[in-house]
């Protein structure tokens, strides 16, 4: 219901959150990679978040004839508006509204990627990607195996914009990444800003295998930076350092990124060194660059917007202390959404706030 | 085959003997058996025959009073002789008939697909003209003066509580709002058609049907404010409201969820043996998702006491119908699934009205389900999230804004019946917007519900996760106090 939502932030979250500007690597990354100087990255125009994936579907449907984008409300431009003017360019055949129905949506991307298209489903709001769980979880991530590979869908990509925005309530503000990150056969992806946004979309849709890609609302107007206008890919299942540090290791994801990074600049002020992680893809996640900067740094702080319990923080805390137990000089933190539903009034007490990030950081350096 | 023909026939004998249902099979029978009706094959030639036939209504139209078409008898006669003449000719194709589970198949030699569509539109009832003016007389006597003011003085107020919130919406004062402007005859017809037995499945362009069971101005604006009165504790976004004591269940965002949910509370009220039924709301849209064709099919199996009320308001979001659905609209998936359906005027009050009310006596005592689609349309924007003028011509709006006004057309109704006059009308509009203007203000005062609610209500009781996150998050409100809203209280 709250669509184009991302337009008017809470004021009070709004207002705590300063512009998003990393000092993309990907920018840099993609400017080197085709020969491009850091003369030339100055003149990428700067965008934001919701443009950048824009950019991704016209690069998209523009070097493939047999790719697609279609879901409830594209045509005219999506609620969100990052289909704006796809349907105008490519036509109606390639660009389309879907009727009000996600597990035709995903369905139908399945059945047109299974014939070796590149399908871009887009559903509406996260919260309602679970009418689609069954042809996501049961179809889509088993149809390569299943057919003794005779058969794959890996040309199917799910966007779905995700979290938080100020005033969702329960149904336009889950993160419910961690449902699919339980799945084997689909990979789920996270981008942090609009350079990593447009890198990561590309390559998710050119990848050989289904993903679900969520993008962080929250973001879509507010995260403004320096996008390369040129076709590029990020690579996916590959973790990015974007803060060095010696103290303590924090990974996250998404919109939370932003917010542990001021908990890191503030903790910077104690006198704590902080390595913050993004880990871009959650499913398979680059194990190796988070155990490396735990045996570097000691301790481990995860941070997600979804509940605590069962998200993906808690896979990624198993996992370390299988690895790093010796290493670790503090138990992992988990700073994360509550064991509720969504709430709107209550929204500022549910999320996992900067000083909550903050506190903990403190306590695990002084545990 | 002729032996198993008659295998199967003497299966299907025993069936119906013992079923000890013979009105549920004959209804099947008709619908499978007869020869399709006004649906000619694709590309047919046979067309002039098909539309001669029977117009307006290409289906076997039912009321209360009358339960079977002269057709579905004549038919069930026939086929009965067929089957019990043990000298039927096998051979002869057009006399035999297939027993099948769920009754009888009659063969046919001429290879005919069904259409994708009928020849005509389904017909829209009404009962006034686009002049207020009634067309049969049979219905002044069903609404009468009492009735046809409080529907019209609550359209009004609906009409108004949507503006000024709309407008509250706009000045930042709430976070969302949703108006059901062009839709008010539903809304309020409907609600005006059903008792206070009976329960509510809303979507949630359907406030009018709570304002009807008497959910007040203050009550709707302390939802939208989500204050500390607020039933819903503040945890959803505005316009999702909900009322136990009017029977009216909670709305929720995701679409169509609450049609299958309809049917389950009306299979409980069916085992109960109560004089009421469930009326789900819902929006073209919806019928596009799974739980509208499981509702459907669930309701006809389980002869569910469930009224199906569709707006169909020719938009979802930007979408239009004809990217929604090829039917013709909703009511004919009626058929399709074995309910009884009706199309209906959702601009014309009294057509509604009536509709609804039949509906819901068809609905209880035949114990079964109805659905009804009420072609209307959505005047406003989606919500306040949307503009609408970004995917759909501004005449159009105008047209159904101006021309097909529901409450100005009702208006004429009651006006002519002399129950109501200029002089009314003005106190009645400045009386309402002072009142939602009050409410307003008051819902405003309120602070929000206390912190503990966060947690209450996950479950019936806290659970130890809970308490342990409580208290948690206590401690860190004391270390910084200024990251959180004052109008919550700790
Ligand atoms: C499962 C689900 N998918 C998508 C949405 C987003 N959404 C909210 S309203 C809406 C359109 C509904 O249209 P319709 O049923 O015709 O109702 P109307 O708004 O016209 O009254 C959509 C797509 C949703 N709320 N739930
Ligand atoms: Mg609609």
């Amino acid at each position: 219901m709250a669509t184009s939502a991302a337009q008017r932030f809470g004021r009070r979250l709004a207002s705590s959150v300063p512009r998003r500007r990393f000092s993309s690597s990907a920018a840099a990354a993609a400017a080197a990679a085709t020969g491009g100087s850091a003369v030339q990255r100055t003149q990428n125009p700067s965008l934001n978040l919701c443009s950048a994936i824009n950019q991704a579907l016209h690069i998209a449907l523009d070097t493939d004839p047999r790719s697609y984008v279609f879901g409830e409300d594209v045509s005219f431009g999506g609620v969100f508006r990052c289909t704006v003017g796809l349907a105008d360019r490519f036509g109606k055949g390639r660009v389309f509204n879907t009727p009000l129905c996600e597990q035709g949506i995903v369905g139908f991307g399945i059945g047109l990627a299974a014939m070796g298209n590149r399908a871009v489903a887009e559903i509406q709001f996260a919260d309602y990607i679970f009418p689609a769980f069954d042809q996501i979880v049961n179809e889509a991530a088993k149809f390569r195996y299943r057919s003794g590979n005779q058969f794959n869908c890996g040309g199917l990509t799910i966007r779905a914009p995700y979290g938080a925005v100020g005033h969702g309530g329960h149904y336009h503000s889950q993160s419910p990444e961690a449902f699919f990150c339980h799945v084997p056969g689909i990979k789920v992806v996270i981008p942090r800003s609009p350079s990593q946004a447009k890198g990561l979309l590309l390559s998710c849709i050119r990848d050989p295998n289904p993903i679900v890609f969520f993008e962080p609302k929250w973001l879509y107007r507010l995260a403004v930076e320096e996008v390369p206008e040129h076709d590029y890919t990020l690579p996916l299942s590959e973790a990015e350092v974007i803060r060095e540090g010696t103290d303590i290791t924090m990974v996250g994801w998404g919109a939370q990124l932003s917010v542990m990074e001021e908990a890191c600049l503030d903790a910077e002020n104690d006198g704590i060194s902080c390595e913050l992680i993004d880990l871009k893809t959650l499913l398979p996640w680059d194990k190796e660059t988070v155990e490396a900067s735990v045996r570097k740094t000691g301790r481990l702080l995860i941070s997600h917007e979804a509940p605590v319990t069962g998200g993906f923080g808690a896979e990624i805390s198993a996992s370390i202390v299988e690895r790093c137990f010796l290493r670790l000089q503090a138990p992992v933190a988990r700073i994360c959404g509550l064991d509720t539903p969504f709430p709107l009034v209550f929204e500022p007490f549910y999320l996992p706030t900067k000083n909550k990030i903050l506190d903990a950081i403190k306590s695990t350096v002084n545990y | 085959m002729a032996t198993w023909l008659r295998r199967t026939r003497a299966v299907a004998h025993y069936l119906r003997r013992s079923s000890g249902r013979p009105s549920t099979s004959r209804v099947v029978l008709d619908r499978q058996g007869a020869p399709l009706p006004a649906v000619p094959p694709l590309g047919s030639v046979g067309i002039g025959r098909a539309a001669g036939r029977i117009s307006p209504a290409p289906f076997p139209v039912f009321s209360a009073k009358r339960l079977e078409s002269t057709r579905a008898e004549k038919h069930l006669a026939s086929v009965h002789e067929a089957e019990d003449d043990d000298t039927v000719d096998d051979d002869d194709d057009d006399a035999q008939v297939l027993d099948f589970p769920g009754g009888k198949v009659a063969f046919t030699s001429r290879m005919q697909f069904i259409a994708e569509s009928a020849e005509e539109r389904v017909p829209c009832y009404r009962v006034l003209d686009d002049y207020g003016q009634q067309i049969e007389n049979d219905c002044s006597a069903q609404v009468n003066e009492e009735l046809a003011v409080k529907m019209y003085t609550d359209m009004v107020t609906l009409q108004i509580m949507d503006a000024v919130f709309f407008e509250a919406q706009r000045q930042g004062r709430i976070s969302f709002y949703l108006t059901s402007m062009g839709e008010e005859a539903i809304n309020i017809a409907s609600a005006a058609a059903l008792t206070d037995d009976d329960v509510v499945m809303p979507q949630y362009r359907e406030q009018g049907v709570l304002l009807w069971r008497g959910f007040t101005l203050q009550e709707f604006a302390n939802q939208c404010f989500g204050n500390k009165v607020d039933y819903g504790k503040g945890r959803q976004m505005p316009i999702h409201y909900g009322s136990n004591k009017h029977n009216y269940f909670t709305v929720s965002s995701p679409i169509a969820t609450q049609i299958p949910q309809a049917v389950g509370a009306a299979y409980s009220l069916k085992m109960d043996k109560r004089s009421a039924c469930v009326a789900a709301y819902f929006g073209d849209g919806s019928t596009s998702e799974g739980d509208f064709h499981a509702g459907l099919n669930f309701a006809a199996v389980m002869e569910a006491p469930v009224i199906f009320i569709c707006r169909n308001n020719g938009w979802a979001i930007s979408t239009h119908t004809r990217e929604q659905f090829r039917s013709d609209g909703i009511v004919v998936r009626g058929q399709a699934y074995g309910i009884r359906s009706i199309r209906v005027d959702g601009n014309d009050a009294l057509a509604v009205y009536s509709a609804v009310r039949e509906a819901r006596e068809m609905a209880i005592k035949d114990q079964m389900p109805i659905l009804v689609e009420a072609l209307t349309y959505r005047v406003g924007h989606h919500s306040t999230s949307d503009d609408s003028t970004k995917y759909r011509p501004m005449d159009e709006i105008e047209y159904w804004k101006m021309s097909r006004n529901p409450v100005n057309r009702f208006r004429k109704w009651v006006e002519r019946n002399m129950w109501w006059d200029d002089k009314k009308e003005v106190e009645l509009r400045n009386n309402i917007r002072k009142q939602v203007l009050q409410a307003i203000q008051t819902a405003e005062t309120y602070e929000k519900p206390p912190l503990s609610d966060l947690f209450r209500d996950v479950y019936d009781t806290l659970p130890s996760n809970l308490h342990e996150q409580e208290s948690q998050l206590r401690e860190t409100i004391e270390r910084h106090p200024k990251d959180y809203p004052l109008d919550v209280p700790v």
